[in-house]
């Protein structure tokens, strides 16, 4: 089953009951092809798990690992993705667009 | 995002009731801003305009960068007619993400083993929509081809203000059935808002054909703007 945006942030409130650290990744600018429009989001809890997306699954991992920081950090985080030359293809995104994607922690005061 | 706003943000998703996130990406300040509240709201112009896109996007405001978040309802599919048809079609839309509900008081046709996993009413229109609570985030389409099933079901369906309202037969059939309607008290601004015949011509043959024209032109209801509406249609 595929989860919608309203699952996500469902998720994210359960989690957080369930004593969970949760953190949200929420595309909020997007350049040329991008995959997910604006508003499209992810949740990440403490133990990695995640739902949702912010991309084609080109930059899931990335997001992931700086979500993880994020929640221990407590501070929000803006994140950008492109293809800006071959080497960035390991973590940009492959169908050549930009996405600028926050990263923030639910529950910060 | 504070607790308190995300489960603002899912009981408000609940009720089917819109809400749009505002958040200053610099700082990561939030406030959330309810359907209701957007006419009293110092960016009711910017809000109304995204809500009514039903997109989310980021805007500059005196020198800020603030992120607008749209949480629009999840669009859903009544279809009236468990039909041939209707058996693509459920399963279509769901995986499109509609919320589908099947109602056609024929208990031969609303069979479970004709629709799985589709909420199905077994009822009259009269009796199975008032408590779907149908709404501007639904699309309503009526497939039996029996006027005593369908034509009670599209009055209802004028009353909600549905985003897009369907029905099938052919220009002759649904000639007739406008009549029918304005009979019973429809305004020529209601017939002229079916969608008859029903779904973008693609030449369409067969009942899964016919399923995805259809949900193409739902589809085009839903995301083109007015002008381009037209031409598709």
């Amino acid at each position: 089953m595929l989860n919608r945006d309203e699952d996500i942030l469902k998720a994210a409130e359960d989690w957080q009951k369930a004593g969970h650290s949760v953190a949200l990744a929420t595309v909020v600018e997007t350049w040329g092809s991008a995959p997910r429009p604006a508003g499209s989001s992810l949740v990440i809890n403490d133990d990695g798990t995640f739902l949702g997306s912010v991309s084609g699954g080109c930059v899931e991992g990335a997001v992931v690992t700086e979500a993880l920081d994020v929640i221990a950090s407590g501070k929000p985080k803006m994140l950008e993705f492109g293809v800006a030359d071959e080497t960035a293809w390991n973590v940009g995104l492959s169908c050549g667009g930009t996405i600028r994607v926050f990263v923030e922690k639910v529950g910060q005061s | 995002m504070k607790l308190e706003t995300l489960k603002t943000i899912n009981a408000e998703r609940a009720a089917r009731r819109p809400v749009i996130l505002v958040t200053d990406t610099d700082t990561g300040d939030q406030r959330l801003v309810k359907a209701a509240d957007i006419s009293a709201d110092p960016l009711r112009s910017e809000l109304s305009r995204q809500l009514r896109m039903g997109k989310s996007g980021t805007i500059e405001v005196g020198g800020k960068k603030l992120f607008l978040n749209v949480y629009a309802p999840t669009a859903r599919l009544v279809i009236v007619g468990a039909v041939h048809i209707s058996q693509a079609l459920a399963p279509l839309a769901r995986s499109l993400d509609y919320d589908v509900t099947v109602v056609d008081p024929r208990t031969a046709f609303a069979s479970p083993e004709r629709f799985p996993d589709v909420p199905l009413i077994a009822e009259w229109p009269d009796v199975a929509l008032p408590p779907l609570n149908i709404d501007h985030y639904t699309a309503f389409v009526a497939l039996t081809h029996d006027p005593k099933i369908d034509d009670p079901a599209l009055l209802h369906a004028f009353e909600r203000d549905c985003f897009y309202i369907g029905a099938l037969g052919s220009r002759k059939t649904h000639a007739k059935r406008a009549e029918r309607l304005k009979a019973q008290g429809a305004k020529d601004a209601d017939i002229a808002r079916i969608h008859a015949p029903i779904g973008l011509a693609i030449g369409a043959v067969s009942p899964s054909e016919i399923a995805v024209s259809i949900m193409a032109e739902i589809t085009a209801q839903l995301r083109l703007p007015a002008k381009e509406k037209e031409n598709a249609a």
